[in-house]
């Protein structure tokens, strides 16, 4: 089986606990419904699913590794950004 | 009337039990790693239908046999599953052709089956219908792919189900055990479920490009403990260690 017939997909299981789908692995399949089966085969044989995504990975667009110092590190410095940075009242209580 | 639900219980088991086994000799041979788990999947499937459906049967029996002891310790004439299932392997194609016939049967079996007045049986079915239903789905897209695939994918596909066809009537087989409990309102009478199992594999091949074969001559004998050739040698792999070392447990 090459590349070229089945081609790598990415897949996202909803666990039963989790509110968003999570990224858990890949699989080979030669279409959308293959690879569906596919990772209901190798990702939720232990119960861990309630819903399966799969999205051929060459859709996904990721960011440069390269860039990584321009896009993330100006945040490092904006520590106002986490909630922790502030006082909360006694009165609001649990957020 | 006990000894008919036995066997009829046992015939369920064997079924189970004998495809688990063959479908287990894919394991670490599969064409892919995602195929490889997927079969073992629907192999550990059979075999835990087989445990229940084993289980039931040395508690109808009454003897004192438990489920590693049917499945282990009876002599290949003892055995009642039917001939499509015991089929070896072959190349992938036929696996799958061998899956499809089978699951295409069982799936609406099974959902008659939840109807039995045995509520044992109707428990087990309502289980094994979910996983039926996977099965089909799981052999039919494969069925489908290979069928309207490549050249030689279509070929080899279409050479299984030409080559296990002749398997598929024995499905339908009724005797006097299956007769009195379907009278019984326990069994289900398998030509109730002849049209929807056809319209199935018409539905498949249709897109898969493939030829359904006509009726034809069918083989027989699986149910009366007269199997195949290779049978005898997946009983002495199936059952050596509890013949090796007998009473073995987990």
């Amino acid at each position: 089986m090459t590349e070229k017939t089945t081609p790598l997909w990415e897949v996202f299981i909803r666990s039963r606990t989790g509110m968003a789908h999570r990224h858990c692995g890949s699989v080979h399949a030669a279409d959308a419904e293959m690879a569906l089966q596919a990772a209901r085969d190798v990702y939720t044989r232990r119960g861990e699913g309630l819903s399966i995504w799969v999205v051929p990975s060459s859709e996904i667009i990721a960011s440069d590794p390269a860039q990584k110092d321009e896009l993330f590190e100006p945040t490092a410095s904006k520590i106002y950004r986490h909630p922790t940075f502030y006082e909360i009242p006694e009165e609001v209580g649990n957020m | 009337m006990t000894s008919d639900l036995f066997t009829y219980t046992l015939r369920l088991a064997d079924d189970a039990a004998i495809l688990g086994q063959r479908l287990g000799e894919w394991c670490g041979h599969a064409p892919t790693l995602e195929e490889d788990i997927g079969l073992a999947n629907v192999a550990l499937d059979h075999i835990g239908q087989a445990r229940n459906l084993y289980s039931y049967a040395g508690e109808v029996e009454g003897a004192g046999r438990d489920e590693d002891q049917l499945c282990f310790l009876r002599k290949e004439r003892e055995f009642g599953n039917c001939l499509l299932v015991e089929q070896p392997n072959g190349d992938f194609a036929q696996t799958i052709a061998r899956q499809l016939f089978f699951s295409a049967f069982m799936l609406p079996f099974w959902r008659k089956l939840t109807g039995s007045r045995d509520e044992t049986l109707a428990a087990i079915a309502a289980k094994a219908e979910k996983e039926a239903a996977y099965h089909l789905r799981h052999s039919g897209e494969w069925t489908i792919r290979l069928g309207d695939g490549t050249a030689e994918s279509r070929a080899r596909m279409q050479d299984a189900i030409d080559l296990l066809w002749p398997y598929t009537g024995e499905l339908f087989e009724v005797d006097g055990v299956v007769e009195r409990l379907v009278a019984d309102g326990i069994a289900v009478d398998p030509e109730t479920i002849r049209d929807e199992w056809h319209a199935t594999l018409r539905r498949v091949c249709d897109e898969a490009t493939l030829t359904l074969p006509p009726v034809g001559w069918m083989q027989s004998g699986g149910r009366s403990g007269r199997h195949s050739e290779s049978f005898g040698h997946l009983l002495s792999e199936m059952q050596y260690m509890q013949r090796a070392y007998p009473g073995m447990r987990w």
